[in-house]
């Protein structure tokens, strides 16, 4: 009977938590379907957003780990960002260089924020989200004071082309043209592949040193590792791969291949290693040899015309993206350090917590400082891609969108991961780009699509918000008063919002 | 000494800043050479506009939902409302017809269908909250926005004859502002307004007094609503309700439901909050559609709180302290403030960063209000 139940709970609880994701997959085929937009069109403009939001997405991982919650907060880190941004520009510094100096000086500030603010959510525990939210608002009044009045009213900044006519304040859009835009996207392949190499270079050697003189042990793999860099890096110097490489742009379908080389390669070392190192019996190749074959398929299909060209009309940044990637493996690898655990245990009970000896309060912080600091590069990165820096407006819906989007790959308050976040910018960005152009074909009225996507994105926060106090408070109140409102245990149906927000 | 302490905590440090800067404000007004009785016109009209919609924040707070950041529902409430009546005294011909009755009409009309709504509505919200309890501020907050978004998309889609609603030249959607001068803009608080469309016996609603403006006939609509608000907090069903948000085990057990009063409560907060922005926008001379109230149950929670009221309690003279400190700060820096320097957005940045900071303020005093 047991047994029973527990398959049915599974499969109803596989429902329950990725029904957002479920019914917003379907809001955005219909909207796809609706649009009539070309797929290279729309796969490309969902790829721009990736490049340019997933960073940030990435950044409320971790507070939502430590138990604090959707991080409202990460206007902060945006507002960090900005700071440094302007007086970069201001400076006349551009380029890579200039990108690298923003980080510079937007890092310590970020440290500081995600300071404070941690203090202050341990002054408010359990109503962080609600704080967050308000501080956003709060820090953008002091960031609208700094850039309208401080900043030439005060710390006097004579630039024509920044400064409003009258002397005082910030103009509302700042143009990044030929300094800071593009610093990160533009950066080539060779180039990256030639700074990965000398850092681990550097750190291999550093570490042969230690090794040598028996303070630290080496491992195999490290060296196989630097091995690895080692090779890419002479074949870069192949004159037809570098030529490949010179650029600053992976078209799709050579990323996807390139992809898909990888897995490939790293599913083969899985066989080679059971096989001949590990003797396991056969049927643990079934396993990597099945998806060596999905592999292939997948590239077979890359062959059908009408997805070769969406592929080949589709070029992405390089950097970015690896810095995505880095982020995830960030997030993915803290959980096994001893700050990570002590992070979840703090997110799972804080009394718990607190008994076994974790400094609480201090964990929060540096949750929220971690948080602050993504917050602050993922915002650098959008500026960078985005091109003109709205003064102004740029930092304001920034958590409202972030945590929208995760919400929607389905996370929760308290749970979320990197895949989530991915798999949230890709269909929350889909709808953003679709939603026009649908409200358009259904309505004739783009500007429907364009607010039905406002709606959707607050509609989702509200939504999973209130399930997610819903279900904390059934836990709560389970043995005292029930009242009579549990005989109806549905949500309220009549609440507009709440349907059409599915 | 003590009793000099005892007046410093009841006042509190918050509002004894704002009160203060307000007092600042007004001097150095003057002291540039404006005319005083014109401020304190604005401060006075300003007050009596957002003065409903901060008392809407009062059953919230007593029945123990706290601060109601969702009073976007009955604003929208009461802008629908406020649309529906507007259209039909267009296609009625109200103003050939009723003549200077026509705008008391649609101002009924309105209220009337406002109030319908918001009950309602209210009531669903109530249910959705009692479900939410301990998390009620930040699902309030988003079920409001969304329900500004939702609306956004209403006011597109409605095809309305009124000119002074829909665009022109355009079969669909509303306008961002639409004028209430041909309806029932002012008749309760625009001297001009009153003068010249209403009939003599009607003119003390608003006159002159020199330069300054007395909008009696709002004075006296508010403080109606005032009494009724105090009135029922001194009724059974409203002891009960006070009961309900201060101690809901106690209340329990003394055989109240408190579930139902904090339906009740809600309900007439949204109920509040719709009459409250028919106030506003008869005051305004414009009905503000799409984003435009998306922040305002942020300003009337500021309010109510910048008078004393805390995350738990809630008094009239809290609504009534604090709606006169924040406006009253924010009409007067805008005249000082150009006089200094000149950025007209000044005012704007100051009101975002009283209010988010006197709501970060209170919830740091109460550890959130959660229970």
């Amino acid at each position: 009977m047991s047994q029973k139940t527990n398959v049915f709970q599974k499969a109803g609880s596989f429902l329950f938590d990725n029904k957002v994701m479920i019914a917003f997959a379907t809001i955005c085929v219909a909207a796809i379907v609706l649009s009539g937009s070309p797929m290279s069109f729309i796969v490309d403009g969902v790829f721009n957003r990736i490049t340019r939001n997933t960073f940030t997405v990435l950044a409320l991982i971790i507070p939502v780990l430590a138990g604090l919650g959707l991080n409202f907060g990460i206007v902060i880190g945006a507002v960090a960002a900005q700071i440094a941004v302007f007086w970069v520009v201001y400076w006349g510094f551009g380029g890579f260089g200039g990108m690298l100096l923003s980080v510079l000086i937007a890092t310590p500030l970020a440290v500081l924020f995600g300071f404070l603010v941690g203090k202050l959510f341990n002054r408010m525990k359990g109503a962080e989200m609600i704080a967050g939210l308000i501080l956003g608002y709060f820090a953008d009044g002091l960031y609208q004071l700094f850039f309208l009045v401080i900043i030439g009213g005060i710390i006097p900044v004579d630039n024509p082309k920044l400064i409003i006519s009258s002397g005082v304040g910030v103009k509302n859009t700042i143009d990044l043209t030929g300094n800071l835009k593009y610093a990160i996207d533009s950066v080539r392949m060779v180039d990256i592949i030639t700074i990965l190499f000398y850092a681990v270079l550097a750190i291999t050697v550093v570490k042969v040193i230690l090794h040598l003189l028996k303070k630290y042990q080496l491992k195999k793999g490290e060296l196989i590792f630097f091995g690895v860099v080692a090779i890419l890096f002479g074949i870069s110097y192949i004159p037809v791969v570098e030529r490949f490489l010179s650029t600053d742009r992976l078209g799709l379908l050579d990323a996807l291949t390139a992809v898909l080389i990888v897995l490939g390669v790293i599913q083969l070392v899985k066989i080679v290693k059971s096989l001949f190192f590990e003797k396991e019996k056969p049927k643990y190749l079934l396993k990597p040899i099945l998806a060596i074959l999905v592999y292939g398929l997948i590239y077979g299909l890359t062959y059908i015309p009408q997805i070769e060209e969406v592929l080949l009309f589709v070029k992405l940044p390089v950097l970015p993206f690896l810095l995505i990637a880095g982020l995830c493996w960030f997030n993915h690898k803290l959980l096994s350090t001893r700050l990570g655990q002590n992070m979840r245990t703090v997110g799972q009970s804080q009394s718990v917590a607190m008994a076994s000896g974790i400094d609480v309060d201090r964990t929060r912080v540096i949750a929220m400082i971690i948080s602050t600091v993504l917050a602050s590069w993922g915002q650098l990165i959008f500026l960078q891609n985005i091109g003109t820096f709205s003064t102004y407006g740029a930092h304001t819906q920034i958590a409202q969108f972030a945590i929208a989007a995760l919400l929607v790959g389905g996370a929760s308050v308290q749970k979320a991961t990197n895949k989530q976040a991915i798999i949230g910018v890709i269909l929350f960005h889909t709808l953003f780009i679709v939603a026009p152009q649908a409200g358009k074909q259904l309505f004739d009225n783009a500007q429907i699509g364009e607010y039905f996507r406002v709606f959707v994105s607050y509609g989702v926060i509200a939504l999973s918000l209130a399930m997610h106090a819903w279900k904390q408070f059934k836990k709560e109140d389970q043995p005292p008063t029930m009242g009579p409102n549990q005989e109806n245990s549905s949500l309220p149906s009549g609440t507009a919002e709440q349907q059409v927000g599915k | 000494m003590k009793t000099l302490k005892n007046i410093y905590d009841n006042i509190g440090l918050p509002r004894l800043i704002i009160g203060l800067f307000f007092i600042f404000l007004v001097v150095a007004s003057i002291v540039l050479g404006f005319s005083p009785a014109a401020i304190f016109s604005d401060v006075v009209r300003r007050w009596l506009m957002y003065g409903t919609l901060v008392l809407a924040m009062v059953p919230g707070i007593q029945s123990g939902i706290g601060l109601n950041f969702g009073v976007s529902l009955g604003i929208s409430a009461g802008l629908l409302g406020s649309v529906l009546a507007m259209e039909i005294s267009f296609v009625r011909n109200w103003n050939e017809v009723l003549g200077a009755a026509a705008p008391w009409l649609t101002l009924l009309l309105a209220l009337t269908f406002g109030t319908i709504m918001a009950a309602v509505l209210g009531t669903l919200y109530g249910l959705l909250l009692n479900r939410v309890k301990g998390s009620e501020m930040t699902v309030s907050t988003y079920v409001g926005f969304s329900v500004i978004a939702f609306m956004n998309i209403v006011w597109l889609s409605l095809a309305f004859k009124n000119g002074e609603l829909s665009w022109p030249l355009q079969g669909q959607g509303l306008r961002n502002t639409a004028s209430l001068s041909g309806s029932f803009g002012g008749v309760l608080s625009n001297p001009d307004v009153v003068q010249s469309t209403q009939p003599a016996w009607l003119h003390w609603l608003a006159f002159k007094i020199g330069d300054f403006t007395l909008p009696l006939g709002l004075i006296l609509v508010f403080t109606l609503l005032c009494i009724f608000v105090w009135l029922f907090f001194r009724s059974k069903l409203g002891i009960a309700m006070s009961g309900a948000g201060e101690n809901q085990l106690f209340t329990t057990s003394s055989g109240i439901n408190v579930d139902k009063k904090r339906i009740q409560g809600t309900a007439i907060s949204t109920v509040l909050g719709a009459v409250g922005i028919i106030l506003y926008a008869q005051t305004y001379g414009f009905l503000q559609l799409y984003n435009a109230p998306l922040m305002m149950g942020f300003a009337s929670v500021a309010s109510i709180l910048i008078g004393g009221a805390s995350v738990r309690r809630a008094k009239i003279s809290h609504v009534l302290i604090g709606t006169l400190l924040f406006q009253g700060i924010l009409v007067t820096a805008l005249p000082v403030v150009n006089e200094v320097i000149e950025i007209g957005t000044l005012p704007e940045v100051l009101r975002i960063i009283i209010s988010n900071g006197i709501i970060l303020y209170a919830l740091s005093k109460t550890k959130g209000g959660n229970q």
